[in-house]
């Protein structure tokens, strides 16, 4: 078991015949059951053609009559991306995952408006993707730092996510999923949403929490997690040296009551029950110890 | 990007939020000069530059006479103005700003930002004008109204009326400050703003609402459409390190420390910085090197690094994903030797190629100290750095 998605998973991507797209998308179809999962690409200039033995479609919509796949995954350059996940909302997809890092903000309050009342969940933008380890991989994460097991991660940063999964896995233990959902201010899923699955996902036994500075989302999480999560999470914040002001405008910071530094994120936190841990490199150390209790 | 208050005010013009009438200048020449075509018997003279607090600092001055705006534009021209935003060593004013007096009644506050909480954009407003928000927010929250607006239909008449009213601008002028609230959004959204800010808002004697000041931050990421924005940029006003750094599409940002650190990914960066203090070292700087860097990235990055003259050691960590750990690894070789690396070098590798990345260190005959992980690359770091001293 896993989270939003396993090896039986289809897969549409959306700027695949770029260069990034294509280069991600081999990984990603060499991984584990990826051949079997990415099935098909969109541009509407190549419709009809194959791009590493996977069909390209004119559009999302004809991508998933054609192969009944449920997922996008989005590399396409910033200024088509809020477009893109438009059409993959607009398609009905069950999950969107956009890579896409510095899509103008504005763009993505117009996408998240459009998106109210759909189905569709959105990762990211400027996000590595998510994993189901030894399942399927969308995304642009290292594939082979991963382990099956059963601890989930969420994460709003990428290498750091990257590090708290090979501190599990150097550690012997293994993810049920890890998801990284991105660095933008306006996003997708946040924490909480991602802490609810793995809550009912019975394949997973634990869950690592990486944050950073800005916003509230961490907190808003923590206070989910003091009321209903029946698991262990360890959680940790990047950024207690990080000037003040450098990345965002003071008044941002006042609309959700004054938060958003990592001392009072960690503080929410610790207050909440999550086991954090001041020192990046003792995430995975910090899992071991409540595990082995 | 943030631009000056002068350039603001053109935009906020342009939207149909009314100004006081001034002039940019460059000289006390072009100051008095200013002065004489604005005409009547009260002028301000406003230092230019992007830091906040500039009253404070006395960046400010009201001229009563012609022989007092060249006097004050004489003081502030080429003053390095220190305010709680510019650090000690203050911002060297280059731009004045001449304007017409107002007759001032009361001072209001309004703002937008982007909201992450609701996804919208939202409008700040406070009857405690001419304060900084952060201390309103801090002290009265309760007086600042909040709007979250909807995006199709904007800022509507009955909200920017009823805040307007709420704030306590008198019903004769609450139809100049609808005019007002209503263009600052449209100037937030057509050019995509991250931050705007008019405080003070003022209220004039005859009723007349004004914005007296302006304040922009724009989405970096939306620049590529937004070229007339791009043309406000003000090169003497950002840290020339900071400059260097985005020609080479490095995230760099100077600290007060003295270990440099050079990252890929802005959350592992942090993270560095944060290991590196709880091991007692202190951070040089914040270096992302993003996901696709090369040997002539790292060596731009080191060459960076190097200009901090408080600099000790040098820690590079990197989890290489997307970045291969051995290409890497000949971009630190070839950059230290490049720039004859007098300072001690941690590097920690881990991720794709990690062996590969390894052997190409340890074959290159130079003296880097090889972290294991991060918690022993930054203790070698920290005592490299004490070393050093």
């Amino acid at each position: 078991m896993s989270i939003l998605i396993n090896k039986n998973t289809k897969v549409i991507t959306q700027g695949m015949t770029g260069k990034v797209g294509q280069f991600h998308t081999f990984h990603c179809k060499q991984y584990a059951n990826g051949a079997h999962c990415f099935v098909a690409g969109v541009n509407p200039k190549k419709a009809g053609e194959e791009f590493d033995g996977i069909p390209v479609y004119a559009s999302v919509l004809d991508a998933k009559r054609a192969t009944g796949a449920t997922v996008s995954v989005i590399y396409v350059p910033p200024s088509g991306a809020a477009a893109a996940i438009d059409e993959a909302v607009e398609a009905d997809l069950d999950l969107v995952i956009c890579i896409t890092e510095g899509i103008p903000v504005h763009d993505m309050l117009k996408t998240r408006y459009k998106m109210q009342g759909k189905r569709t969940l959105l990762i990211g933008p400027n996000c590595p993707g998510l994993i189901t380890p030894d399942e399927i991989k969308i995304g642009i994460m290292p594939g082979h730092i991963h382990k099956k097991g059963r601890i989930g991660v969420v994460s709003r940063s990428g290498t750091l996510t990257y590090e708290a999964v090979g501190q599990l896995s150097a550690l012997g233990y293994g993810q049920s999923s890890c998801v990284g959902i991105g660095g933008d201010p306006i996003n997708g899923m946040k924490h909480i949403d991602v802490m609810r699955l793995f809550n009912d996902d019975p394949e997973t036994d634990a869950v690592i929490m990486v944050g950073e500075i800005g916003g509230s989302d961490e907190e808003e999480c923590a206070r989910w997690i003091k009321a209903n999560m029946q698991k262990p999470v360890v959680g940790f914040i990047a950024g207690v040296t990080a000037p003040e002001g450098k990345r965002m405008g003071h008044a941002g910071a006042i609309i959700s009551g004054g938060q958003g530094g990592a001392n009072e994120k960690l503080a929410v936190m610790e207050e909440c029950g999550i086991h954090i841990t001041r020192n990046p490199a003792e995430m995975g150390r910090t899992m071991q110890k409540i595990l082995k209790i | 990007m943030k631009i000056h208050e002068y350039q603001g005010k053109e935009i906020l013009r342009e939207f149909g939020v009314p100004t006081p009438r001034g002039v940019a200048c460059f000289s006390v020449e072009e100051a008095v000069a200013a002065a004489q075509q604005l005409g009547g018997k009260i002028w301000v003279v406003k230092a230019q530059i992007h830091a906040g607090g500039r009253g404070k600092g006395g960046g400010v001055k009201v001229a009563k006479s012609l022989d007092e705006v060249r006097q004050y534009a004489g003081q502030i021209l080429g003053m390095h103005l220190v305010t709680h935003q510019t650090g000690p060593e203050g911002q060297v004013v280059r731009r004045l700003l001449i304007e017409e007096g107002a007759q001032i009644v009361k001072e209001f506050y309004v703002g937008m930002v982007v909201d992450r909480a609701s996804q919208r954009v939202a409008l700040l407003a406070s009857s405690e004008g001419g304060m900084e928000i952060e201390e309103v927010a801090k002290h009265s929250p309760e007086k600042i109204r909040t709007v979250r607006i909807d995006p199709v239909a904007g800022l509507t008449t009955e909200e920017a009326t009823h805040t307007a009213h709420a704030i306590g601008i008198p019903d004769a002028a609450n139809a100049e400050a609808v005019k007002v609230l209503q263009g600052l959004y449209r100037a937030f959204v057509e050019k995509d703003a991250m931050l705007a800010e008019i405080n003070p808002l003022v209220l004039t004697a005859d009723n007349r609402v004004l914005a007296l000041d302006a304040k922009f931050n724009f989405d970096s990421n939306a620049l590529y459409r937004r070229p007339e924005i791009v043309a406000y940029r003000d090169l003497d006003e950002e840290d020339p390190a900071e400059i260097e750094a985005s020609k080479f599409e490095l995230s760099y940002i100077q600290l007060d420390g003295d270990i440099g650190c050079l990252v890929n990914g802005a959350g592992l960066a942090m993270a560095t910085m944060d290991i590196i203090k709880l091991y007692g070292g202190s951070p040089a700087n914040f270096l992302d090197v993003g996901g696709g860097a090369n040997k002539e990235k790292v060596t731009e990055a080191f060459k960076l690094m190097l200009k901090n003259p408080h600099l000790k050691a040098i820690l590079v960590n990197i989890f290489g994903g997307i970045m291969k750990c051995d290409v890497i690894a000949e971009g630190v070789v070839a950059a230290a030797r490049e720039v004859h690396l007098a300072v001690p070098l941690v590097v920690r590798l881990e991720g794709t190629n990690v062996e590969l990345g390894k052997k190409i260190l340890a074959d290159s005959g130079l003296p880097i100290i090889s972290g294991n992980d991060m918690a022993d690359a930054a203790q070698k770091v920290v005592a490299a750095a004490k070393g050093a001293k």
